[in-house]
């Protein structure tokens, strides 16, 4: 019997489809058809790169009393390597010198935290490189393990260095900061612990600024208390320490 | 070769180069899982970073150590992550610059210029890959290079790449760069080399003050899980729904 020649076209195409779907489902590599092969290798590709920062944990298993002098002083959440640079290659090889993990002791190297910049937070500490023992290294005062300043601040700019920057250039300069805030000593050593209080009473501007305030001869402006902004405290207005009349 | 011959070597071509890389996958079909090699299981987590704004000090030292821990060129215009100083003045003008790309002499020339009283608010934003959980790079990449792993990380496949600079423009939070070397796209992994070795990313290792803080917002008890429960938690551009899993904390509602 002779097939058609439609039938046998049909055939063809039949035939060529069936090839097709399975080239496509199960001769083809899924690498060939859709990326997730690509992005699991991927993956295991991105795992498997070496580490350079061995991370604290490691370092305390040879160097366990700075790592506790550390833990116990103002510098405990600094990790290790954030002075010391990365240390995996130290860690891999003790012996090796080129990899051991250099000690800073420049003071511009300490400066690049503790120098003054306006927009660090404030209550970070913060000294003016230019003034601060300036032919002394940092670490001839300060142990970098456990940094404690060699006498108790008693200047507040210290840390709080925008504010005594800014207060300086200010109407309100000759004003000590004790004048508006009550600083308990605690404050001076355990920051956090203690903060300075804000005054809460208006009264603690009304001694000066008050129409009837004593020293009227004084340049300085006054406001009649009992009409002027009455349930506020003065600070949630005003910024004490960079007054209107400054600038 | 005529058009007939060729084409019946094409048919016969295909289906065979196919058998073959078959079979090269299928040999070399282990190594293909993450899970199979190392026992990291990337559907347990589901990582992120909080970022404490008030706490940075703007030291760069997350930036230096992305750059060694993931050899990012060296150049002062390539960042996986990188820190910006925004400064509002009086009557709301605000500045934006990135202190990452002036050098260490800068910055500490910087320290010894006045104080300037015009200045009411200053501070520094540190930035890097939101890794979003609906990433707009992923999306536009035309050859499936850029893809989010199950545990929540964007990558790039630098073998697939083409360098079309497609992603770099989608991003909109600026986090991509164009390798010069490699001439792929790169981006910031959030050290997954690291942390799928239940290590911190480098810059978070090293941040002196602990405004970053890395963790699996999958687990149930964590850093970062905690850091979002106690802070009111502010993400880049929420407005773009691209679900940024880098969380900040007392962010100024500058900061763009």
């Amino acid at each position: 019997m002779k097939l058609p020649e439609q039938m046998k076209r049909l055939g063809i195409i039949v035939l060529l489809f069936v090839v097709i779907v399975i080239t496509r489902f199960f001769l083809l590599p899924e690498t060939w058809i859709s990326a997730r092969p690509h992005q699991a290798a991927k993956v295991v590709r991105e795992m498997a790169k070496p580490v350079q920062y061995a991370g604290m944990a490691t370092c305390r298993e040879c160097h366990a009393d700075e790592y506790n002098t550390k833990l116990g002083g103002h510098h405990r959440t600094i990790g290790c390597e954030n002075c010391h640079g990365p240390a995996a290659a130290h860690v891999a090889n003790k012996d090796d010198k080129a990899a051991t993990p250099p000690k800073h002791r420049d003071r511009e190297f300490c400066l690049g935290c503790h120098g003054f910049v306006a927009s660090r937070p404030n209550g970070f500490p913060q000294v003016d490189g230019q003034k601060h023992n300036v032919k002394k290294r940092c670490v001839s005062c300060h142990d970098p393990h456990d940094p404690v300043p060699p006498e108790t601040p008693q200047d507040c700019g210290g840390c709080h260095g925008r504010i005594a920057r800014i207060k300086a250039a200010s109407t309100h300069a000759p004003l000590a900061c004790t004048e508006c805030h009550q600083v308990a000593e605690q404050h001076m050593t355990e920051p956090r612990s203690a903060l300075p209080t804000k005054p809460a009473q208006r009264q603690a501007c009304a001694r000066c600024h008050d129409k009837a305030s004593a020293d009227p001869a004084a340049a300085r402006s006054r406001v009649d208390f009992s009409s002027h902004g009455r349930s506020y405290v003065c600070w949630e207005c005003h910024y004490a320490h960079l007054p209107e009349g400054t600038q | 070769m005529n058009k007939r011959d060729f084409l019946k070597d094409a048919i016969l071509f295909f289906p065979a180069a196919g058998v073959l890389q078959a079979l090269a996958c299928k040999a070399e079909g282990k190594e293909l899982s993450a899970s199979a090699t190392t026992g990291y299981d990337q559907a347990q987590h589901w990582y992120g970073m909080g970022v404490d704004v008030d706490k940075c000090i703007g030291c760069n030292r997350c930036v230096e150590a992305c750059k060694a821990e993931n050899h990012v060129p060296d150049e002062p215009y390539f960042f996986r992550t990188w820190i910006e100083r925004y400064t509002i003045r009086a009557h709301g003008e605000v500045t934006v610059e990135c202190i990452s790309t002036k050098t260490p002499e800068q910055r500490l020339a910087e320290q010894s210029e006045p104080i300037d009283p015009s200045v009411l608010r200053t501070f520094f934003v540190p930035k890097l890959c939101n890794q979003c959980a609906n990433p707009p790079c992923v999306q536009v990449c035309p050859v499936g290079a850029t893809f989010q792993t199950k545990d929540g990380v964007v990558l790039v496949d630098e073998t697939r790449c083409i360098g079309c600079r497609y992603c770099i423009q989608a991003c909109p939070y600026g986090a991509r760069y164009l390798n010069p070397y490699t001439r792929t796209a790169d981006k910031c992994t959030f050290c997954y080399h690291r942390v799928t070795k239940n290590l911190l990313p480098a810059c978070v290792e090293v941040c002196p003050t602990e405004a970053r803080i890395f963790g699996d917002l999958k687990a149930k008890a964590d850093r970062l899980v905690r850091f979002q429960r106690q802070n009111v938690i502010s993400v880049l551009k929420p407005d773009l729904n691209t679900e940024p899993k880098v969380r900040y904390a007392r962010l100024d509602g500058e900061v763009r």
